[in-house]
């Protein structure tokens, strides 16, 4: 039976529409944006065209690079330190854990919370006057600290912030492939007299590496959107120690109200990204057992 | 397998337990603290044993605006969830089944879709919704929040729609079934569970979202995560009802995650990791 030319259109035709009409074209409107000069609140047709002015500025905006400073070294340390954690508690965990299922469970809930919630516990848990943090360290007799008034502790407070929300994403990844090894090849292994340590760099770590290659491009990506956390914990400060890019174009949009500016460096942020999903794409390509 | 020695059983349990309340203490605190008084709020001390009061959430219920933010809220999450199902599993589906010019080009860009910061989307939403009268209504979110989610879901669903058979549908077919009757009848009961998994997914961002809500609705149309971020001002936090507020926020998410734990783990490793 030959399916009609029109029958594709009609299941794929409704979502097409939508994921252009308020996703694409929007993306595509922040280019042509990013050459206007428009404030919010006036009509589009006082918008003033400056040509390639506001990329040009965007790329000597010494803010905006601070800001992209901040933002690789805020995911590059995020995304180490969640992918070493997990990786390390899913190999010293994984196995016939009875009970896993309810840990599992409970793993996942720091990435079902929403983000303004996340945001205000660890606000209040950092907190200077009242903050359980401070409480903790003093009763070693610490002097309490301004964690969120500090540049370099405000830094450390939304890394940490991250990694708890994250981490368990890495954890139940990584579950999932080691569940997938080929038990009769560990079995092989340990027959040949591998020792736990030799099993797991060289057969365990091996086999799963496609895992953990997409897993550490999904953290990766995602580590440059995030932006709700950081908005309500911090909101940047102090000064614009913990600005990330995503930030940046939200204050620049919408307290800065230069939303031509915004487009701009959105299309900066836009390219970092879209080169991480290319590689990305590279590794998982959903279609790639398709042609039968 | 391997053998098990009680010591490392014992560890591993400790550790598992370790991380446990690492995960969930923030969440219990959360709700302890909305449970508290300003005064016991303010005290620099850890304090387990308080007398829980409730008269925060009666504030932050009190007010009249509540209902109609809750409102909003769940218009928005179900509304959208909906529509983003019905879209999705059907693009899944016409993904997965027939091969046609241009398939690879749409695969690909829903597929970049999924990837983009919504922070670079809110700044032209804001501009194109004010040109066109979406600003500030809850359509306007809605739409945005279907788009936002349906990369995820269809690709989500397509992997449980390569999974059916093709054998089952033409057997239906043969017994006289139409096109669309095996759609609902034969492919739709068997991705139930990934149908589930992008439920909670796309409910999730719709239900939690705030930046994109921020940006785009007012006073009448505002959800609750919106209302929530208005407790932060310049002269501080209220913490008591915003705890109470964030604690309100977090129930749906939390009874999905105990009733759907299986679903939520599948949405996650799915792509990534066969099975």
């Amino acid at each position: 039976m030959r399916t009609p030319r029109w029958v594709p259109l009609v299941y794929l035709g409704p979502a097409v529409v939508v994921m252009a009409v308020a996703c694409l074209y929007p993306l595509l409107s922040a280019l042509q944006l990013g050459f206007y000069d428009w404030s919010m609140g006036t009509p589009w047709a006082e918008a003033r065209w400056v040509g390639i002015d506001a990329f040009v500025a965007a790329f000597r905006d010494a803010a905006v690079w601070r800001s992209l400073v901040t933002t690789l070294i805020f995911a590059a340390v995020c995304v180490v330190a969640e992918m070493l954690l997990g990786i390390a508690l899913a190999l010293a965990l994984e196995g016939d854990v009875r009970g896993m299922a309810f840990f599992r469970t409970l793993f996942i809930l720091p990435m079902m919370i929403a983000p303004i919630a996340v945001g205000l516990t660890w606000r209040y848990l950092f907190d200077a006057q009242f903050g359980l943090l401070n409480a903790l360290i003093g009763l070693f007799g610490a002097a309490p600290v301004g964690w969120l008034a500090q540049e370099q502790t405000a830094f450390i407070a939304i890394i940490i912030a991250d990694i708890w929300q994250w981490t368990p994403f890495v954890f139940i990844m990584m579950i999932a492939g080691l569940a997938n090894v080929d038990s009769s090849v560990l079995e092989a292994a340990r027959i040949d007299g591998a020792t736990w340590w030799q099993t797991t760099m060289r057969v365990k770590l091996p086999m799963i590496m496609h895992v953990i290659a997409i897993t550490l491009l999904m953290r990766l990506i995602d580590a440059f959107r995030v932006l709700e956390v950081i908005y309500i914990l911090t909101f940047g400060g102090p000064g614009d120690s913990t600005e990330i890019l995503s930030l940046h174009i939200y204050k620049t949009a919408f307290v800065g109200q230069r939303l031509g500016s915004a487009a701009a460096i959105s299309v900066l942020l836009l390219v970092v990204v879209a080169a991480l999903s290319w590689a990305a794409l590279r590794l998982s390509n959903p279609l790639k057992d398709d042609d039968r | 397998m391997m053998r098990r020695h009680p010591a490392i059983v014992t560890a591993h349990y400790s550790t598992l337990v370790l991380l446990a309340i690492v995960c969930v203490s923030p969440i219990v605190l959360m709700f302890a603290t909305s449970l508290k008084v300003q005064t016991q709020i303010f005290t620099n001390s850890i304090n387990f044993f308080f007398a829980p009061t409730l008269e925060n959430y009666r504030e932050v219920l009190g007010e009249g605006s509540f209902t109609r933010y809750l409102t909003n809220s769940l218009i928005v999450g179900v509304v959208s969830t909906v529509i983003t199902l019905v879209l999705g599993c059907m693009a899944a589906y016409g993904l997965a089944r027939f091969r046609f010019r241009g398939r690879k080009t749409i695969a690909y860009t829903t597929l970049l879709l999924r990837t983009v910061p919504l922070a670079v989307l809110a700044v032209p939403v804001f501009m194109l919704w004010s040109r066109a009268g979406l600003i500030n209504s809850l359509p306007g979110l809605i739409l945005l929040y279907v788009a936002v989610n349906l990369p995820f879901t269809i690709w989500l669903l397509y992997g449980f729609v390569l999974q059916v058979p093709p054998e089952m549908e033409e057997a239906a077919a043969i017994d006289g079934c139409g096109p669309i009757e095996v759609f609902y009848k034969v492919v739709l009961p068997l991705i139930k569970p990934g149908l589930a998994a992008a439920a909670i997914f796309t409910f999730r961002i719709a239900w939690n979202e705030f930046i994109l809500a921020l940006v785009l609705t007012d006073r009448a149309t505002r959800t609750l995560p919106v209302a929530a971020s208005l407790y932060i001002t310049d002269i501080g936090v209220d913490w008591g009802k915003i705890m109470a507020l964030g604690s309100l926020i977090a129930i749906p998410p939390l009874i999905f995650t105990f009733i759907a734990a299986r679903q939520i783990i599948t949405g996650l490793t799915a792509g990534a990791v066969k099975g």
